[in-house]
């Protein structure tokens, strides 16, 4: 019984169309999308599954989950807010709001609140230097820009409501 | 106005989709191209003088005569959309609002160099690009723009969109390379350079965002015109992406030639520094190259007013010029304070360092070390020096130019800013504090 759903592995299998025959290895990291998608984060199981599936050595994946910063190895909540911290940004007050996001959702930068709904993780650079602050919301990797503390506070309400 | 080629139809309502792209002259260059011969494609891209828009500014025309076309294998055209530089956000605008544009330049380049398969490496963060570039090529195959036998020239094109995994190395052709390939983003050796040994050991290029997009207007309108463009060696277009401290952050389009002093303080362009405030500082070319002060970047040290092109941002080298580098234009009012700036950039640079060379590994975390403690009080007067000593010792020194690309904004804001560093040690007090939140006056 595999934890990864038939639609997922389906998708997986699709992926490796894309690349040369003997190459399935480039999909990996397209692969961990998906399975990150579908589980909230990559537990082993789903990283070995994947590895089974693209027909390399499960340590092939756990070295590149590790290595690319979107992959999150341990459990997170059910949204992760990944704020920029990057130069740009912290010259249109990104540090402050760093910090009231820590007090406004009573955790740390790497911590998940106690419902299990949100983890708020700094990131670098995310391409978006002329609005910031920026930050994005996991697993859709939706960019929000120009954050100010009520955006947030907005944000914030909106997430509780869509995670019921 | 200056000349337009990438963003002339940014404001068309609908540019983003097949059709209005095609109505406004999309897809043009397919049948001009396919009525050349792929050489005779590589031939105009040489003469216009196109230089690669991600950083290193290298004669496209030449990159891609590198390719080693004896060999049986596979070649391959893989565009890097890895834009990742602190301060540069041209690529993800030009994709997110004209996908197509990259996607006609993808068919018209792979064209020329002879690859049946293409990617675009697009870093993972962005999603939303992703999926605006998947749903568009989908488009171009219905369109008969890709696929088997391409409007009846014989030639055949499929092409793919890759997701990165977060890590700003991949933006390194190698290290790219290597993370297409389904590996770590470590960069390899060169020689051998991916135009010989590149995806899956095939030749290969792997060019920017902007610069595959620029292609298609060189084949419609030939290489001297787009040479008759700019000012000397630095031909052309370049999208600038500008923040900091001015009135209109954004990405511009600008002839290159254009003063810098037009581009910070012209309405049509950043409109001035915001609140009356000073010009401190600019780092000009991403987060990579040498900050200059107001007076340097303004004016080179032989007092000639400073031009946005490569020739001219780079004049007096590193002892008083900078780099054009990916066009990441950063503005510092007399606000902003460099050493925390600095210590943020190191703090990137250490985090982002892949951790293969020992010169980038170790030296990244002691410079952000050392800054973080001058920007908290801790500093000492011989941390200035060590500095300096650490940049050095990691320059040149390693696979990738990321150890410079760590190394120069150190050495260059204690070159430009020294009294600075010393005040902060002397005082730690006096400069921070006021200023670390400076009000957020960039909203249009």
């Amino acid at each position: 019984m595999t934890i990864l759903s038939s639609n997922t592995i389906q998708e997986i299998n699709n992926i490796k169309s894309r690349y040369p025959e003997g190459r399935e290895k480039s999909a990996l990291i397209p692969a961990l999308h998906l399975a990150q998608a579908e589980q909230g984060w990559l537990p082993v199981q789903a990283m070995n599954e994947v590895a089974e599936l693209l027909k390399i050595q499960p340590i092939e994946v756990y070295e590149v989950a590790t290595f690319y910063t979107m992959f999150h190895i341990k459990k997170v909540g059910k949204y992760v807010i990944e704020v920029c911290r990057t130069g740009p940004c912290c010259n249109v007050g990104a540090e402050e709001l760093i910090q009231y996001m820590e007090e406004k959702l009573k955790i740390k930068v790497g911590e998940t609140t106690e419902d299990g709904l949100i983890t708020l993780k700094t990131v670098e650079c995310l391409a978006a230097c002329g609005t910031g602050p920026v930050l994005q919301i996991g697993p859709d990797y939706i960019y929000q820009e120009q954050i100010t503390k009520e955006k947030f506070d907005q944000l914030v309400e909106d997430l509780k409501i869509k995670g019921r | 106005m200056s000349k337009k080629i990438l963003l002339q139809h940014i404001n068309v309502p609908g540019i983003n989709t097949l059709e209005t792209y095609v109505s406004h002259g999309g897809y043009q260059s397919l049948k001009k191209a396919f009525s050349m011969t792929p050489d005779e494609v590589t031939e105009e891209v040489k003469k216009s003088g196109l230089r690669g828009r991600g950083g290193a500014g290298f004669p496209t025309g030449m990159k891609w005569s590198f390719l080693d076309k004896k060999t049986d294998k596979p070649r391959y055209l893989v565009c890097n959309a890895d834009e990742s530089e602190p301060g540069t956000f041209k690529d993800r605008y030009l994709m997110q609002n004209i996908p197509h544009a990259l996607i006609e330049g993808m068919i018209v380049s792979s064209y020329a160099l002879g690859a049946k398969t293409s990617y675009i490496y697009v870093r993972g963060e962005m999603m939303h690009v992703i999926r605006i570039l998947e749903a568009a090529i989908k488009d171009a195959y219905r369109a008969g723009y890709l696929g088997n036998n391409i409007l009846g020239s014989n030639y055949s094109l499929d092409l793919f969109v890759h997701p990165g995994g977060g890590a700003y190395i991949c933006g390194e052709e190698t290290a790219l390379l290597e993370s297409l390939e389904g590996n770590r983003g470590n960069p390899r050796n060169k020689p051998p350079f991916p135009a010989v040994w590149g995806l899956y050991g095939c030749p290969t290029v792997v060019n920017n965002v902007e610069t595959i997009s620029d292609v298609p207007w060189i084949i419609n309108n030939g290489g001297d015109a787009y040479a008759s463009i700019g000012i000397g060696k630095s031909t052309g277009t370049k999208l600038i992406s500008a923040c900091g401290n001015i009135n209109r952050p954004g990405v511009y389009e600008i002839e290159l030639g254009l003063s810098v002093e037009e581009f910070i303080y012209s309405d049509q362009y950043c409109g001035g520094i915001p609140n009356g405030k000073k010009l401190k500082a600019v780092v000009a070319g991403g987060s990579s190259v040498p900050i200059l002060p107001a007076d340097l970047i303004l004016k080179t040290a032989n007092g000639d007013p400073r031009l946005m092109s490569y020739e001219s941002l780079s004049d007096g080298g590193f002892v008083s010029g900078t780099m054009l580098g990916s066009g990441g234009f950063i503005v510092y009012d007399e606000d902003q304070c460099i050493v925390r700036n600095l210590w943020n950039f190191s703090r990137f640079y250490h985090h982002e360092s892949c951790g293969q060379c020992s010169p980038c590994r170790e030296g990244t975390g002691w410079m952000e070390k050392v800054l973080h403690r001058i920007e908290n009080g801790h500093g000492k007067m011989s941390d200035i020096d060590l500095l300096v000593d650490v940049a050095k010792k990691i320059e040149g020194k390693t696979i990738c130019p990321l150890g410079e690309a760590a190394a120069w904004p150190v050495a260059s804001a204690i070159r430009h800013f020294r009294a600075e560093f010393e005040e902060h040690i002397k005082n730690p007090d006096s400069c921070c504090k006021k200023h670390l939140h400076s009000e957020h006056a960039l909203i249009h």
